[in-house]
């Protein structure tokens, strides 16, 4: 881990191929790394939620909104801290 | 859903249907293998004529043509492959000016798919940059809901294309059909915040300078006349970006007609003063604004917009207002004071009559400025404008008299050379009793000029007008103003004869070079129904005056 500081976006998507990279080519186009990715289907398995971690950087406000266009992404919200990524630390050492 | 007779149909059969019932006229398109399918239940169709295209980006621009010059979402159909990847750059084009475009291709059979088939290419993945929201269809079922959600997609909110693509065992899937779904239309804009509407008729009613910057976004709003009337009330001096021209007539005495890179120097000078600026549909792009930390230096900014996602984008909002520009416009009129402003007017005649628009030989049909005002002349407000992108774009964009809202297509954002042609093709189909002319340049035509095949084939009424100085003009401009003079790669060794080749294709043709009275034949040309090919030779050093260099603040213009 570096020092930026990371910020945790939370998704709620519809779960079917492609969605994946509806989410990640939003940040891959902007040269805006995404340092973290989870993702498991949720309930019935028709939608799933996405964890990213995320540079804090002054650009994410606008990365959260254009999130928040894309069709498949039913919700978006932003953490400032949260422990998803480190409780699966042990999977990545 | 509409009750129908249950019937067996393939996931062509309805897919054509389903187009039908979206009321889709006309498609353009180029078949092939993956496409057949579907082609073999369109020859069926009793209601949607197909317009055979030379190139699949052509399809693509004549159903963009189609969908500015009306507001309607129109559509495109294309083969796996190479149709598919001709089609990107007019999707691309319509992402970026907003335009409500459905794009169908066939794909390789959902077997094959990821195999490296005969013509497979990953059309998914490559249009997810550039459309709104795309689709690869599992199943001849799921037909019946991704297409009416696509024309809903394409039409809602800020418009743009939509892609579906089917694979060749989906078309050919066969299944019982019972039930018809509802077309696909436009959502309900989100209504816009009353609080924010409010401290924008207050800062409209406090400001001494203000402006009114209209986008494209009131154009696909159907607002026009409620900005203009918005201007009126309020005395608002008003600037208009390339997309928008046409939403105020620009020689209504409150209109600074276009900003940015080639606005009048008068235009971007008072950009410069004004206390207020208020941005309805527009982006803030780059090309109107120069040098962002230059620009309207002193206001603070009212932005509307139906894409909360460019609110704040590019200039942070003292009001920000996510709305359909018309809905936002209509519910900030009751509250606006009629304002006469005649001091902030009074400085902006003054800035007018001290920098006044530069027409050059504007008498002379021989000159680009003089040329494009003697074909406004004779065409009047009914004709369609489309223009290729170059030195004649903007050109047209400073001397054609623009009054109309959809009068004036042409590529903004992308800026694709090959537009103009198309485009006008697809406008002269879905407008018959109009005429469109088209201004195109030597270099931008040659990139889709396999499309005077299908304009003669279709015998539509497109005037082009061909302003040949064989040469990448703007290029040759830039290389002379910003690299040293060093004019290189942007001159055409040997041009073509296009008269000649006009004529192959089966145009009638004019020289108005060689015309002894150009005003008369140019008259000769437009009375005539069909398409018409006119070729004017251009000086091949003519630059397009003033200009702001790129990158540069908008109030250090080159040339007078």
């Amino acid at each position: 881990m570096n020092s930026i500081v990371k910020s945790v976006l939370e998704l709620e998507v519809n779960n079917h191929a492609g969605v994946m990279s509806h989410v990640v080519g939003l940040f891959s186009r902007r040269a805006y790394n995404v340092e973290g990715i989870l993702c498991m289907p949720v309930g019935d398995g028709r939608s799933s939620r996405v964890w990213l971690m995320v540079a804090g950087e002054a650009r994410l406000e606008q990365m959260i909104r254009q999130i928040g266009k894309l069709e498949d992404v039913l919700s978006v919200r932003r953490h400032g801290g949260h422990e998803v990524f480190e409780r699966v630390e042990e999977f990545f050492r | 859903m509409s009750k129908d007779a249950t019937q067996k149909l393939t996931g062509s059969q309805i897919a054509v249907r389903l187009l039908e019932r979206q009321g889709i006229r006309w498609i353009p398109g180029i078949p092939g293998g993956a496409i057949l399918p579907f082609y073999d239940a369109l020859s069926r169709s009793k209601s949607i004529r197909h317009v055979l295209a030379r190139h699949e980006q052509g399809a693509g621009f004549m159903a963009q043509g189609a969908a500015r010059a009306t507001g309607e979402t129109a559509a495109c159909v294309a083969t796996s492959g190479p149709g598919a990847t001709n089609l990107l750059t007019a999707i691309a084009d319509a992402r970026l000016d907003s335009i409500p475009l459905v794009a169908i291709t066939g794909q390789v059979a959902t077997s094959m798919i990821g195999t490296d088939a005969f013509q497979e290419v990953d059309t998914y993945g490559l249009t997810v940059p550039i459309t709104k929201h795309n689709f690869l269809v599992g199943s001849a079922g799921e037909l019946l809901q991704v297409i009416p959600q696509a024309f809903r997609l394409a039409a809602s909110g800020r418009p743009g294309p939509v892609l579906v693509d089917i694979p060749k065992d989906v078309q050919n899937e066969r299944i019982e059909v019972g039930e018809w779904p509802e077309p696909g239309r436009r959502d309900p804009p989100p209504a816009a915040d009353a609080g924010a509407i409010g401290a924008a008729v207050a800062l409209i009613g406090a400001a001494r300078r203000p402006i009114l910057y209209l986008g494209g976004g009131v154009i696909h709003s159907g607002g026009s006349a409620r900005a203009v009337e918005l201007a009126e009330k309020a005395g608002l001096p008003t600037v208009m970006t390339l997309t928008a021209l046409g939403a105020m007539p620009v020689d209504h005495p409150l209109s600074l007609g276009m900003l940015g890179m080639h606005a009048a120097r008068a235009t971007n000078l008072a950009l410069e003063e004004c206390d207020l600026l208020i941005g309805v549909g527009a982006r803030f792009d780059d090309r109107a604004t120069g040098q962002v930390s230059s620009f309207c230096p002193e206001a603070k900014i009212v932005h509307i917009d139906i894409d909360d996602s460019e609110l704040d984008k590019i200039k942070t909002a003292r009001v920000a207002i996510r709305g359909d520009a018309r809905e936002v416009l209509e519910r900030l009129l009751p509250g606006i004071e009629t304002n006469a402003r005649e001091d902030w007017l009074s400085r902006i005649s003054e800035l007018k009559a001290d920098f006044p628009p530069r027409m050059p030989g504007s008498d002379d049909p021989r000159t680009p400025h003089g040329l494009i005002r003697a074909v406004a002349g004779r065409l009047g407000d009914a004709a369609i404008v489309a223009t290729d992108v170059g030195q004649h774009q903007m050109w047209v964009a400073q001397a054609y008299p623009l009054r109309r809202p959809r009068q004036w297509l042409t590529s903004g954002g992308l800026g694709t050379m090959g537009f103009g042609l198309p485009a006008a093709i697809g406008a002269a189909l879905a407008r018959p009793e109009r005429t469109v002319v088209c201004f195109s340049g030597d270099g931008s035509l040659l990139m889709n000029i396999q499309e005077l095949a299908t304009a003669a084939e279709e015998n539509v009424n497109v005037k082009l007008v061909l302003m040949n100085n064989a040469s990448l003009g703007l290029v040759v401009q830039q290389q002379t103003l910003f690299y040293g003079g060093r004019v290189f790669a942007s001159r055409f060794g040997r041009g073509p004869d296009f008269l000649r080749i006009a004529e192959g294709f089966g145009w009638r043709t004019l020289d108005l070079d060689a015309a002894s009275d150009p005003g008369a034949a140019l008259d000769e040309a437009f009375s005539a129904r069909g398409p018409v090919f006119i070729q004017v030779r251009i000086d091949r050093d003519a630059q397009v005056l003033p200009m702001v260099a790129p990158g540069g603040a908008n109030k250090d213009m080159i040339g007078d």
